[in-house]
């Protein structure tokens, strides 16, 4: 479903992502592993093509979308859930909720608001308040919400689970897995193995942009040196 | 009583057209960065078409419909412009398109003169609305009136637009994340033209509305724009609800200012905002700005080095065919050389501040007017020695500098510049209306230089050794210690701090010598016309530094005096001829749209690509 051949990503002149090719296939989720620092934001960033990779190509559902601009790639069903909960914090939880809103593409899922109420009964209770006053995790949550009004068959999920309190990882984890069920594919990115082994069928490694490793998560458990040279624990 | 709410109607009354503008201004800038310095154009062309129309159109429906129409016409416009010449250059560095928009104001100014002609036009009254009603004994236009209904109707649409459409949410989810938006599937490139197209629409309504009021003329682009930007600085850079009571505030006073204090009416709404900001650095309504939360990160700074040797040689040759120019150069080739150093060294000055300190001053001309006034004051009124006068110009400079910084650098981005701005503003206005002493509009005449310095050739050397020794001084600082710590602090204002460096005062330093600078320029000018005006402080004195920093490259150091000499050659290869201003401002969009890093920035790229120079990254 979504293909990356030989990226090579830049900030101006600092080489961020080496030679990057890996595939999703859809229905999967693919845990994309590695430390602070090791490319996975500009991974997803150049998936996304708001980093638009100096060579190599993003394929997606057979189109070549390299080079595309953003939205384009995001009418294709490409959903985006950046890190750091870029909310929009002057507007509301509903209407966060609207700048998401694409109407369905065939086949695609289509989201109401009311239904990831259900996801995300948190954010029922705050309909109308403003993201500013939402907590961390409910931010988090209204990041995920957004992405699904588009309704998107791919979701890219920077760091889900970072800085949000452990009860909220778990309903996280439960949501992706329920989303997944519903036949959501998933490119997650994480930097220990906790949350990925919940949710994830596959991992990829990178380390200084650099792929060191692709598989299974079984043949990663079979090898916990991979684990203990790449991931902090 | 009655008298008091009179005047409180029409300050109202006034607001109408005022708070159009504004919130145009506001709303683009909010989502697209772009500080549209065109926006008084578009109001003046709403006017203009306005009046067009309404020859056209008969009756009450006509009337209104003219206005509707011109609004119409002028979005449309709006919408052109932001296509053909501000999308192709949304990539480049921030407030780069200011440039482009100041191109704009020119071409329109020429058009306009083109269609319409130079008499000022004098608005049709609006059918059925020529008389006054008596409100309390005074007479009110009915005008008036029909103005203060009409406003609030405009305000409750636009409110309603912005805060309940699905386009009012994009709109204001783009001005806080706009990248975030475009990923979330909506085509940023529409959402802009969009904002773009109404916002000069909310002008050209402005414009229009006017007419019975005001007219059109050619000087209204400009006269409207510094109260624009005031009151969208006092409201908040992006909110309605600022913008309208601000535009109440300014206009209200406004009427009151010319009954009580009629020789303050200019200086009022500047010693207003002052004091707003004073108490609300972000206006009444405004939120802080953070730096690069709105998703633009730029390309990374290359560190700008001394000069090698074969720039000192080609540096030495330059001035050595300045020196020898009075040996083949005609009187006139020398006068116009004067010219041109002196505004290299006003523009290094102010490329000095925006390129390394990261401080956009909207308001140079402050310090080069100022430090020209404080010459020509001192000669006219203290028969004070041309060499002592001469002197105590950057002096005088820096000292205005070090006040107007004191208070400006509280702020930062686009509120420092209007604030900048404000303070310019304030001292001509300041200038122009007390006659007594500085002349007014007549300005100070017979400020000669001395004897020894009285010839042509004698004053070009006099100013050549001075401009190129300013500019070389301004070079060696940005190499020294202070150079390193101002571009640390512009860089990551913490991680200097966390070094040690006090950026407040490292900026204070700047920006008062960087008025100094520009003070001399202002004092060798002075000298070398023999008289001086208000213009030389006016805003477009401002701009036209501003563009030649740009134009020449922010991020060179030599930007400021490449921009400089192309610009004063061409102005005065051009400003022979009818149109030059609307030839100007087509070269000027023309080479911002070529060369968006600015000419030496574009120049350095093409020879890097040619092999002529290495690359930068080679270096590393």
């Amino acid at each position: 479903m979504l293909e990356l051949s030989a990226v090579n990503s830049f900030y101006g002149k600092a080489h961020v992502l080496n030679d990057l090719s890996f595939t999703v296939a859809r229905g999967q989720v693919v845990a994309l592993l590695g430390r602070n620092g090791a490319g996975k934001t500009t991974t997803m960033k150049s998936i996304m093509q708001l980093v638009v990779p100096r060579s190599g190509k993003v394929t997606f559902q057979g189109h070549d979308i390299t080079g595309s601009a953003p939205h384009k790639v995001a009418k294709l069903g490409l959903g985006y859930v950046p890190e750091e909960r870029r909310i929009f914090t002057d507007l509301t939880v509903l209407e966060n909720l609207e700048v998401g809103r694409q109407p369905p593409r065939e086949g695609s899922y289509a989201w109401t608001t009311e239904m990831l109420f259900d996801l995300f009964p948190n954010l029922a209770e705050r309909r109308g308040n403003r993201g500013k006053a939402l907590s961390g995790g409910e931010q988090q949550m209204l990041t995920i919400a957004r992405t699904l009004m588009g309704n998107p068959s791919f979701v890219l999920l920077d760091e889900p689970s970072e800085g949000i309190a452990p009860v909220i990882v778990e309903q996280m984890a439960r949501v992706i897995i329920q989303l997944k069920q519903e036949g959501l594919t998933v490119l997650l990115s994480e930097q220990n193995l906790h949350f990925a082994r919940a949710v994830a069928d596959m991992a990829v490694i990178i380390e200084g942009g650099t792929q060191k490793f692709t598989g299974t998560l079984d043949e990663l458990n079979a090898h916990p040196e991979i684990r203990d040279a790449y991931l902090s624990v | 009583m009655g008298l008091f709410i009179a005047q409180l109607l029409t300050g109202l009354a006034n607001a109408g057209a005022l708070f159009m503008v504004a919130s145009g201004l506001s709303l683009i800038f909010g989502v697209t960065r772009i500080v549209n310095f065109a926006h008084g154009s578009f109001y003046m062309l709403g006017a203009y078409i306005g009046y067009t129309l309404m020859q056209v159109l008969p009756g009450a429906v006509g009337f209104w419909g003219a206005i509707l129409l011109a609004g119409i016409a002028v979005g449309v416009i709006g919408m052109l412009v932001e296509i053909l010449v501000l999308r192709p250059i949304y990539r480049a560095p921030e407030l780069f398109q200011l440039v482009a928009t100041f191109g704009v104001i020119l071409v329109v100014q020429d058009l306009a003169l083109m269609v319409w002609g130079p008499d000022d036009l004098l608005g049709p009254r609006a059918p059925g609305l020529r008389g006054v009603v008596r409100i309390m004994g005074e007479p009110i236009p009915k005008y008036d009136i029909a103005l203060l209904v009409i406003t609030p109707f405009v305000a409750l649409a636009l409110w309603y637009l912005i805060t309940k459409t699905r386009v009012g949410i994009l709109v204001r989810a783009a001005t806080q994340d706009r990248e975030m938006v475009g990923a979330l599937g909506v085509n940023q490139a529409w959402l802009f033209t969009g904002v773009f197209a109404l916002g000069c629409a909310l002008a050209g309504l402005g414009g229009a509305l006017q007419l019975p009021k005001g007219g059109a003329d050619l000087l209204m682009d400009f006269n409207i724009l510094t109260a624009v930007f005031v009151v969208v600085v006092i409201g908040g850079m992006g909110s309605l609800p600022g913008a309208y009571l601000a535009a109440v505030i300014i206009s209200v006073l406004n009427v009151f200012g010319v009954t009580y204090l009629p020789q303050s009416t200019l200086v009022l709404m500047f010693v207003v905002m002052v004091l707003v900001l004073m108490v609300r650095p972000y206006g009444l309504f405004g939120r802080e700005e953070v730096a690069g939360e709105h998703g633009q990160v730029g390309e990374p700074e290359r560190p700008i080095k001394p000069a090698g040797l074969q720039v000192r040689l080609l540096v030495a040759a330059g001035v050595a065919a300045l020196a020898a120019l009075p040996l083949f150069g005609s009187n006139f080739t020398q006068v116009l050389a004067t010219d041109i150093l002196i505004f290299c060294l006003f523009a290094a000055s102010l490329h000095f501040l925006l390129g390394l300190g990261g401080m956009v001053s909207f308001g140079h001309a402050a310090y080069f007017g100022g430090g020209a006034y404080v010459a020509a004051l001192l000669v006219t009124h203290a028969d004070t020695p041309m060499e002592l006068a001469f002197l105590l110009a950057p002096i005088g400079a820096g000292m205005a500098a070090i006040i107007i910084g004191w208070i400006c650098l509280r702020l930062t981005g686009v509120y420092f510049a209007m604030l900048t701005l404000a303070f310019a503003q304030l001292l001509w206005s300041l200038v122009f209306q007390w006659g007594e002493v500085t002349g007014g509009d007549d300005g100070l005449l017979s400020i000669w230089p001395a004897p020894w310095l009285s010839g042509t050739t004698a004053y070009y050397y006099f100013a050549l050794v001075l401009s190129v020794g300013g500019i070389l001084f301004l070079r060696h600082v940005a190499h020294s210690p202070f150079g390193y710590a101002l571009r640390a602090a512009r860089d990551s204002e913490r991680q200097a701090e966390a070094t040690g460096i006090d950026t407040r005062r490292v900026r204070m330093f700047a920006f008062a010598f960087a008025g100094m600078m520009a003070g001399l320029a202002g004092g060798l000018f002075v000298f070398s016309k023999g008289s001086i005006f208000p213009n030389e402080l006016e805003i477009t004195r401002s701009f036209d530094a501003l563009i030649v920093v740009f134009l020449g490259g922010v991020k060179t150091l030599s930007g400021g005096i490449v921009g400089g000499a192309f610009f004063k050659g061409v102005e005065d290869m051009l400003t022979r001829y009818e149109y030059w201003r609307l030839a100007m401002g087509l070269l000027i969009i023309f080479v911002v749209i070529v060369a968006p890093d600015g000419i030496v920035g574009t120049l350095r790229k093409l020879a890097e690509r040619a092999g002529l120079l290495r690359r930068a990254e080679d270096e590393t």
